[in-house]
């Protein structure tokens, strides 16, 4: 097998600082005295609970069915008795209705999974089911159910599965913990996903900072039929589009989904739960995260149950010291939080705690017109432009210049030396074009019934 | 652990760039043409420089001060227009055009368009055109002139008076030595290793200087001269690094900047080929800031995901 080399045009390098927990061992979080499993862990219809207050529930028993197609079921990641049902602070900033389970510290295991080593002997859709009612959720941080992703639509052809490792994202190093400890579940899964979707190659790419980890992808995807990419050190290499253009070269159109194109993306994280799933029979309850940044006394990269207290894994990081900030995800695309009184959802890839230094506070100041933004942007927007319109309230000008393609990555704030709010300036455009449109759809709507009447 | 932490949208790190940081690689960057035009001009190089960076920031000041601005003289770039002030100069100016020159440059060029990033072309540039509409015998021909030498003029004047047995050397223009021109412009090597500076210092690209300044060389090939006679001449060095490349009045766009590039190359060739001035860098470079919004409308990158038939559409919708 040849490692390939690719990348995409644009883009910034960053201040990494994957020092901080690169290369440390993967070390196992204490189980908590109870766990918080907000309903709402994944994007689409919120699941259901199953199991009421004072109920007994097993390690990895289902607690919350899935409501619908987008949906995923949420399984109890300790054994115990569920105390209360009631709304908690999620790390979305609202408070969601939340399971809560006091933990009896005897891990007891749930047997309604079962083990399936041979499961080429499942057809696609058993397999899909399984996926789903393990669960298991797009890994990365965007949460999407898994199982729909790999239900191909009808006239559709997959011609690019891609195992995203690339984790262009600064100070995680979550993905290259996987790939370092897990490389042959990691592949394992991904032969599931081959199967489940009648493929016969597939391909992985590696951002080339992480030459240990390709390493071991090589040695583990020997027998496989797959190119690994060592793809440059760049952000935002790990965006779907950005990897998808690396590697097939494609462009998902504008407003389209990769498999418009034959492409699908999967992270290794998530790679790593089917397999769990559909061999060892096991639904997600656990996920590896980065718990970094220089606010944090020692940076870790635990193995963290779902629905962890976060305060719980912070503590055995011997707590935060100077931190101002606090992030759920990386520091380019995360959410910043006020509280660390949040649980460890399936998509928290990372926990951060920067201190005033990292962040860099300095107010905005006039645009220079300097460009930066513009080569830094990964899809060839105008930034400046966009921002200055938003700014203006002149929405119409900001959908011209495409403020919709707009993908939130955060380079152009990144660079810009007058250290503008480009982002979000981004963001207010896309919303108020959004509700434009939806107002101008609505008085179309309107018009047309009255013109019927 | 109660403690409420900052709350605000992503990106949550940035960048150690800053537009003071720019500013101050820019003034580095003019450093060695600083020392050259001391070197050859005199002590009235550096006296000429401080004159004009002192009223540069003080005028920027004084006007903040008065509109009740934040002020910001901080970032530097007002001690930048100065110093391209001054290298656009004869050593010979009189304080006081230095003095009218800086206060047109921040007020009327810069501040009363808005400040940094608002200004339409370039504050130095167009305070030496309005010099040297104003006092032109000041500006040019006689004025490079010291008191005590033998030779007429600047290369190029010597060029357009078709003197040409006196002119130098092609080592004594890359040097700088026995030429007269403005302060900053005689020293092409010492611009040129700022230009370098620059460029690794990723506050430039190599586009519009190198794009620029190869135009003139063709093109010049092309009107019978001789290109290196004119690519070492006059002030385009100064004007390719370091004018041309202001990055409010050129455009933003990869492609926008190529043909503002060779827009600039164009002008500057056709004025010293047959315009009444000898030298055409200063205009060429203002006539093409102007055209850099227009420039920038026309060469929007394509949208990563958006197909190049959107135009056709529109033409078949029309139709």
């Amino acid at each position: 097998m040849n490692i390939k080399k690719a990348t995409f045009k644009g883009g910034t390098h960053l201040t990494y600082n994957k020092e901080l927990t690169s290369g440390h061992n993967v070390e196992v979080s204490i189980p908590p005295e109870e766990i918080i499993l907000p309903v709402s862990m994944h994007i689409g219809a919120p699941a259901k609970p199953i199991v009421g207050v004072g109920d007994k529930v097993k390690m990895g028993q289902k607690v919350a069915e899935a409501t619908g197609f987008v949906s995923v079921p949420i399984h109890s990641s300790v054994s115990g008795e569920v105390i209360a049902i009631e709304p908690r602070l999620h790390p979305n900033g609202q408070k969601v209705l939340s399971i809560i389970i006091k933990n009896d510290m005897l891990d007891t295991p749930d047997e309604n999974m079962h083990p399936n080593p041979d499961y080429k002997n499942l057809g696609s859709k058993e397999i899909l089911n399984i996926i789903k009612e393990a669960g298991i959720v797009g890994l990365g941080g965007a949460t999407f159910p898994t199982h729909v992703k790999l239900s191909i639509p009808e006239g559709k052809k997959v011609e690019y599965l891609i195992l995203n490792a690339a984790e262009c994202e600064a100070y995680l190093t979550n993905d290259e913990a996987l790939m370092m400890t897990s490389s042959d579940d990691i592949i394992k899964g991904l032969e599931i996903v081959m199967y489940v979707l009648g493929i016969d190659k597939a391909y992985i790419g590696i951002e080339d900072n992480k030459k240990a980890a390709i390493e071991k992808m090589v040695e583990s995807a020997k027998e496989l039929n797959v190119d690994i990419y060592s793809l440059a050190t760049k952000y935002p290499q790990g965006s779907e589009k950005h990897i998808i253009k690396a590697i097939s070269g494609r462009e998902v159109p504008s407003g389209k989904l990769p498999i418009d194109v034959g492409c699908v993306v999967l992270n290794v994280a998530t790679a790593k739960a089917i397999k769990q799933a559909v061999i060892d029979g096991k639904p997600l309850i656990e996920r590896i995260a980065t718990i970094t940044g220089h606010g944090i006394k020692t940076p870790k990269r635990m193995l963290i149950r779902v629905g962890t207290p976060i305060e719980h894994v912070l503590e055995q990081c011997g707590g935060f010291t100077d931190a101002e900030k606090f992030i759920l995800g990386g520091p380019m695309m995360g959410i910043s939080h006020f509280s660390s009184e949040t649980p460890v959802i399936k998509g928290g890839s990372g926990f951060l705690l920067l201190n005033e230094k990292e962040i860099d506070v300095s107010e905005s100041k006039e645009c220079i017109r300097c460009g930066k933004c513009v080569s830094a942007c990964p899809m060839r927007l105008l930034p400046l432009m966009i921002s200055n319109a938003s700014v203006n309230n002149d929405f119409e000008k900001a959908e011209k210049y495409n403020a919709m393609d707009c993908i939130e990555c955060g380079a152009c704030s990144y660079v810009c030396p007058a250290k503008r709010m480009l982002v979000s300036n981004m963001r207010v455009a896309k919303r108020e074009i959004t509700a434009i449109r939806k107002e101008k759809a609505a008085i179309a709507e309107a018009k047309a019934k009255e013109a019927k009447n | 652990m109660d403690k409420l932490f900052i709350v605000s949208s992503s990106p949550h790190i940035r960048s150690n760039v800053s537009t003071q940081k720019i500013m101050r690689d820019v003034l580095i960057a003019l450093t060695p043409a600083m020392i050259a035009g001391i070197i050859y001009f005199g002590i009235r190089a550096l006296y000429l420089t401080v004159i004009c960076v002192i009223t540069c920031v003080l005028t920027e000041w004084l006007y903040d001060k008065i509109m009740h601005k934040k002020t910001t003289i901080d970032d530097l770039s007002a001690v930048v227009t100065g110093v391209l002030l001054a290298f656009n100069l004869p050593a010979s100016a009189s304080w006081w055009i230095a003095f009218v020159g800086s206060i047109f440059a921040i007020l009327v060029v810069k501040q009363i368009f808005g400040g940094i990033g608002h200004n339409f072309v370039n504050p130095a540039l167009a305070a030496r055109a309005f010099l040297m509409t104003c006092w032109g015998a000041r500006m040019t021909g006689g004025a490079f002139i010291p008191v005590d030498a033998v030779t007429s003029a600047t290369p190029l004047g010597i060029l357009k008076e078709k003197l040409a047995e006196n002119l130098p050397s092609y080592m004594n223009l890359f040097l700088g030595t026995n030429v007269y021109g403005c302060i900053g412009e005689v020293s092409k090597i010492a611009l040129i290793a700022g230009g370098i500076y620059l460029i690794c210092r990723r506050v430039i690209t190599w586009k519009i200087p190198v794009i620029y300044i190869g135009t003139v060389f063709v093109l010049s090939l092309i009107f019978g001269q001789d290109p290196l006679f004119q690519i070492l001449a006059g002030g385009l060095m100064l004007g390719a690094i370091f004018m041309a490349t202001d990055y409010t009045t050129s455009p933003i766009t990869s492609k926008g900047q190529i043909i503002y590039a060779v827009g600039c190359g164009l002008i500057t060739v056709i004025i010293r080929q047959y315009g009444a001035y000898p030298e055409g860098v200063s205009y060429s470079i203002l006539l093409m800031n102007v055209a850099a919004p227009l420039i920038d409308r026309y060469t929007k990158p394509r949208v990563f995901g958006i197909e190049k038939v959107k135009k056709l559409k529109k033409r078949s919708e029309v139709v």
